[in-house]
């Protein structure tokens, strides 16, 4: 393979790898707050995408991905406020079958809403055929913007949860709940505080890849499977560890495309999180004292 | 008690019969017929949710793991290779089908009875090879395990030319049975296989209800009640679990093989995500442990959405009914028992 065709696969597994990593800090964000898995992660994205779309026939391009933000977020806290919150000690099976629940109403009460084509948002700079030549591989501008979100989501983050009161107060609440109630700290507040923040960050993540892949209603889902797959294998809760093996999982996707067909990529990608769950569940750069906090 | 529930359901199975006789809707005999099927599974599928407390996000795949076993054996022409001697054995002991296919040239088929036991053998060894490593997972992992188990049997039925692609596998023979009857989707056979097909969920029903009177029903109990307690009873969970996730797989596939002899062929969608859902869906509407409160809501939520009653709001009503039965009554709303 020559040299150019190598670099070119890297950045397009670069670039998917980052939009997993983004969706993968989503699940570690609830998951650190509550103790599960938001099997609704995905519809976030889908929803982001799909509002500023929407948006976008009203205002310029990065009001509408605000709004966006602002209208998936709030929508997590309701969901919270309305469903997760009800449930009075709630089993692990419990709380997997109602975030599939509202997966699957989100997702076709996006189908009803919209419908069922394929939209997309613009590319932010440049068009569909503008590319940066990079060592002889040709980068869309957009991928650019994919990797700046993916570095911004993990730097502002680490600064929110280091440097804010409400971030260390999510802190406290996920490394000792009963703890940081007697601290004061109001821990189902900062639970819906942990979905409005999880669901701000799909929805951003839904907007930046929009042009590249496009929105369909029922996009959600897939990319909750990859983004899931990545948060294990980056040792769940530890977005550092997301995001190196969300760019990992987009290398080895990518380069997969080289050797068989599209319609084993996913085949090669869950067989991966198969055994890493079979073999090292704590993930390959979690490990597992860490994870052996959380009750399951 | 337990007669009671046999003899009130094989009525009602028989006045539902009757009552569609009288009115001249026999044509609805089909829809419940494939919902005899589908309610199979979920039964399947409660004994491992309801009664080892195991969730699978993938039963969709061992329901198309046997469909697809049955409709490639059953419909491979043998024809060129009649004088081999194995099909000339074969054919000896009747285990294989003349006649014509959908396009009327003449071919030889193996029989049905033969996919049947290679679609049982299939599903059993994948479900111990899978069930080995996922099981010793717990919660949110073992959903997403099971979930992506769905998902990779979902990607290589879609991209397997042998299995038809996107397309699926059609003009599957009638699976034949006995007295010249026969499985299948004709007219003439329509009120045999409504009968035929409610009496084999009947006959499992009865090997599972008395499986959970047993001992190891029981032991399964003591599983999902408290793992470690039961582990410090005695109790080997890691087998218990193993050898229920296998029996419920095989119950799952051989729904797959008569519901695809009795359709006439199956295609990808019969192992997609959201069919793996609905099955946990019904389950949990007849309340996680009860096989009975399974079987009816099954038969009813899967006969109105055959039926197209929900129309396009049909996965939506599936994602309603979890959420709701959830958060109102996590214990089934068909009949409340304490386990």
């Amino acid at each position: 393979m020559p040299l150019s065709l190598l670099l070119q696969y890297l950045f397009s597994g670069i670039t998917a790898g980052g939009i997993y990593a983004v969706i993968a800090i989503g699940f570690n964000i609830i998951y650190n707050a509550t103790g599960i898995i938001n099997f609704a992660q995905g519809e976030f994205a889908m929803l982001g995408g799909m509002i500023a779309i929407s948006f976008t026939a009203f205002m310029p391009l990065p009001a509408a991905i605000a709004c966006a933000i602002l209208v998936t977020a709030a929508l997590g806290g309701v969901l919270e406020f309305v469903f997760i919150r009800r449930m009075k000690n709630p089993t692990v099976i419990q709380m997997i079958i109602v975030t599939i629940g509202l997966s699957i109403l989100l997702r076709e009460a996006a189908l009803h809403i919209w419908d069922e084509k394929v939209h997309s948002l613009p590319y932010f700079t440049g068009n569909e055929i503008s590319s940066i030549r990079l060592f002889g591989a040709c980068i869309s501008p957009q991928v650019l913007w994919v990797l700046g979100t993916c570095g911004a989501v993990v730097v502002s983050l680490s600064l929110f949860f280091a440097h804010t009161p409400a971030g260390r107060a999510m802190r406290a609440c996920s490394a000792d709940r009963i703890g940081a109630m007697l601290c004061g700290i109001n821990a189902r507040n900062m639970v819906t505080l942990s979905f409005m923040i999880s669901a701000a960050i799909g929805a951003l993540a839904g907007c930046v890849v929009s042009p590249i892949t496009a929105t369909t209603y029922d996009c959600g889902m897939p990319l909750a499977v990859k983004g899931f797959t990545v948060a294990i294998i980056g040792g769940l809760g530890n977005s550092t560890g997301a995001v190196a093996a969300g760019l990992l999982l987009g290398i080895v996707e990518a380069l997969c495309l080289a050797v068989m067909p599209m319609a084993f990529r996913d085949v090669v990608v869950i067989a991966i999180l198969l055994a890493v769950l079979s073999f090292k569940p704590s993930g390959l750069f979690g490990n597992a004292a860490s994870q052996g906090q959380k009750e399951f | 008690m337990r007669r009671r529930s046999f003899a009130l359901f094989a009525a009602g199975i028989i006045a539902v019969q009757v009552a569609t006789g009288l009115t001249g809707s026999d044509f609805l005999l089909t829809q419940l017929t494939m919902a005899a099927w589908y309610g199979l599974v979920v039964v399947g599928l409660c004994l491992l949710m309801g009664y080892a407390g195991q969730i699978s996000l993938g039963h969709a795949a061992f329901f198309a793991i046997g469909g697809y076993t049955t409709a490639v054996l059953s419909t491979v022409n043998l024809l060129p290779v009649k004088t081999a001697p194995v099909i000339t054995a074969l054919a000896a002991v009747g285990l294989t089908v003349g006649g014509t296919d959908a396009w009327g040239s003449e071919v030889l088929r193996l029989s049905p009875w033969l996919s049947l036991v290679a679609a049982v053998t299939v599903s059993a060894l994948v479900a111990y090879g899978i069930g080995m490593p996922v099981l010793r997972l717990r919660g949110h992992y073992l959903a997403m395990a099971t979930l992506g188990f769905g998902i990779i049997v979902y990607r290589l039925a879609l991209g397997t030319p042998l299995l038809g692609g996107a397309d699926g596998l059609s003009d599957t023979p009638p699976f034949p049975l006995f007295a010249g009857l026969a499985l299948d989707g004709s007219r003439a056979h329509r009120l045999f296989s409504y009968y035929f097909s409610w009496a084999t969920v009947l006959a499992v029903m009865f090997l599972l209800v008395n499986l959970i009177g047993s001992r190891a029903g029981r032991a399964l109990r003591a599983i999902h009640g408290n793992e470690a307690a039961a582990g410090a009873m005695g109790i080997d969970t890691s087998r218990y679990k193993l050898h229920l996730f296998a029996l419920s797989a095989v119950i799952a596939a051989v729904a797959g093989v008569f519901m695809t002899h009795y359709t006439g062929g199956i295609g990808p969608a019969e192992t997609s995500v959201m069919k793996s859902i609905r099955y946990v869906a019904i389950v949990a509407v007849g309340g996680m442990a009860d096989l009975w409160g399974a079987l009816i809501a099954g038969t009813i939520l899967n006969f109105l959405s055959l039926r197209g009653f929900f129309g396009t709001y049909d996965d939506a009503v599936f994602g309603a009914v979890l959420i709701a039965v959830m958060l109102f009554a996590p214990s089934g709303i068909v009949r409340k028992r304490k386990l």
